[in-house]
């Protein structure tokens, strides 16, 4: 059983981006169960969405509170809350930032990304919705699965003008971790 | 097919494959994602039902018993304070012996407002004379509002059914759900044909007044159809298994108690987490079980007893209050057992998870180490004792 949790403000597409992750494990047979939670029902409050995926239903309904993986859809949650609560040992956090984002001292194991990923979509998509950016990364880091299928899920769920927006930002995503990487 | 769907995507993809004749209701958190897909459906013509847009769940519960009164299946579905509006109108259905189906998003009531998720609006109304159905999963969520419908419309039984699904676990949580066909559900659900109807060609008076010479009768007669009901459910549930392959009890779901110590009683999404605990804790030699109650109305006693009688040390857990009492499901499994030569020497109640607290794995590792042999009722878990300074101090 694989558990990531996503760090956003209500109204940056968090449950989008649970849905989609979900959506690239369900195309490939695996059983994910992907879910938000709310806290104040207004736009930019701190909120988390979940995927917790295994090769069987998943029956646990709980939050998640140590995550294989992170996905921080806002650099400003960083400050004053601790997205890093319950990390895994070796976990992974992909995070939406600049050069500037100052990311808590990592545990040895565990090893964090940080993207332009609102930059990325401003560019593709063409507003600061950087989810599929953000999963393009995810997917270079984590290599949880490959970039087509991701970009599968994306031709799936998207039409159009935003489809090529998206793909393409997924692409940038991965291109990102995968150069950072070799660095 | 097997699809990754939201859970009131999934519901409103149930009740379009059911056909109903109307639908109406109004928009509550957390229900509001069926009732919006269905006013799609209907809008884009995938669905010919008759949509009816309402200013109150009051009437969108009035809409639904006019329908059904004239003779078309209905549909309706709420939450929270929008089950308590329509209250009144739902004890009329039951008492009309009208078969319509509802969904109950499960969530909190006020005051203090809370949107998340408890079973307090649901179970409160549990005198009211539906059959009340509890989902531990999406795929359940859906299946039930099948079976629902067969089950409501039996000639034998004419009752409403309420099916309850955990607010935003289960309404807003994605999972893969298999969608049957509309063949398959078309060969397990027949159209409705009403036994009585309000038609001007043929006039009838349903719903007069009834004086005390006739009043105890009517209230006898759906106490009896109650009885009833535990028999056809498990009816249902295999025709179910026949079309769809998904075999339910329909009542109870006994989980690993057969040769259990400890078992946990619970309702809804809930009961998900138990078994992943009953795992862990069997996988390290502790006889432990879980006995989920699927129909709360009418209860399974008789089920109920066979599941629990020689199960030394009992837990019930309760969603709900019933404040200055016993918890509601707590009484109920109590009362099963009044008098009983053969029962759990311990029956311990537990509140947990009122207004969204999580449950975690950890609250019920809590529960399964606080059932010893002192007995408790009502005992909260994971509560916050820094909040309660105020209200407790002596100054």
């Amino acid at each position: 059983m694989k558990e990531i949790r996503i760090h956003a403000r209500a109204g940056q597409g968090a449950i989008t981006t649970a849905a989609l992750l979900g959506y690239v494990y369900f195309l490939k047979g695996m059983y994910p169960y992907a879910f938000p939670n709310f806290g104040a029902a207004r736009m930019g409050a701190p909120m988390n969405a979940f995927v917790r995926v295994d090769s069987k239903p998943v029956r646990l309904r709980s939050q998640i509170y140590e995550p294989d993986y992170l996905l921080i859809a806002d650099p400003t949650l960083l400050r004053g809350y601790n997205c890093f609560s319950g990390l895994k040992e070796d976990g992974v956090a992909i995070i939406d930032g600049t050069k500037d984002t100052e990311i808590p001292k990592l545990k040895p194991g565990q090893r964090a990304f940080v993207i332009p990923a609102k930059e990325i979509a401003l560019k593709t998509i063409g507003r600061p919705l950087g989810n599929t950016a953000l999963l393009g990364g995810f997917c270079a880091a984590t290599n949880e699965f490959s970039l087509d299928s991701l970009l599968e899920a994306i031709t799936k769920r998207f039409k159009g003008k935003a489809l090529e927006g998206n793909i393409a930002a997924a692409k940038q995503g991965y291109e990102f971790v995968k150069n950072r990487s070799k660095v | 097919m097997k699809e990754f769907l939201e859970g009131s995507l999934a519901v409103a993809e149930a009740i379009r494959l059911c056909k109903p004749g109307v639908i109406s209701a109004y928009p509550i958190t957390p229900q509001t994602h069926i009732v919006e897909e269905l006013a799609q459906l209907v809008a884009n013509g995938k669905l010919g039902s008759q949509f009816v847009n309402v200013e109150s769940e009051h009437s969108a519960a009035s809409v639904v018993l006019g329908a059904s009164a004239a003779g078309v299946r209905a549909y309706t579905a709420t939450s929270s304070q929008g089950l308590f509006y329509m209250a009144e109108v739902v004890f009329n259905i039951a008492g009309l012996r009208l078969p319509i189906v509802m969904t109950c998003a499960a969530r909190a009531i006020s005051a203090p407002i809370n949107i998340w998720n408890d079973h307090q609006d649901v179970v409160s109304l549990r005198d009211s004379g539906w059959i009340q159905l509890h989902a531990e999963d999406i795929q359940e969520a859906v299946d039930m509002h099948f079976m629902a419908y067969r089950l409501a419309e039996d000639k034998s039984i004419m009752l409403p059914v309420i099916v309850s699904m955990d607010g935003f676990i289960l309404t807003h949580g994605i999972e893969t759900v298999d969608i049957p066909s509309q063949e398959q559900v078309d060969k397990f659900l027949p159209s409705y044909k009403p036994l009585y109807k309000l038609d001007p060609e043929d006039p009838i008076t349903i719903g007069p007044l009834v004086d005390p010479d006739y009043y105890m009768e009517t209230r006898f007669a759906i106490q009896k159809t109650m009885e009833q009901v535990l028999d056809f459910i498990p009816k249902v549930t295999q025709d179910f298994a026949k079309v769809t392959g998904r075999a339910y009890n329909g009542l109870i779901e006994e989980y690993r108690t057969k040769d259990a110590e400890r078992v946990i009683v619970a309702m809804g999404s809930v009961c998900g987490t138990i078994k992943e605990v009953v795992d862990e804790l069997r996988a390290k030699g502790k006889k432990v079980g879980l006995l989920k109650v699927t129909a709360f109305r009418p209860f399974p006693v008789k089920s109920i007893y066979g599941a629990l009688k020689d199960i030394p040390k009992v837990a019930v857990i309760d969603r709900a209050l019933s404040l200055g009492s016993f918890a509601p499901l707590e009484a109920e499994i109590k009362a099963v057992f009044s008098g009983k030569k053969k029962r759990p020497s311990v029956i311990s109640s537990f509140v947990v998870g009122l207004g969204g607290r999580d449950i975690t794995k950890d609250s019920i590792k809590e529960i399964f180490r606080m059932l010893t042999a002192k007995e408790r009722s009502a005992e909260f878990i994971d509560l916050k004792p820094e909040l309660l300074k105020e209200e407790f101090s002596d100054g």
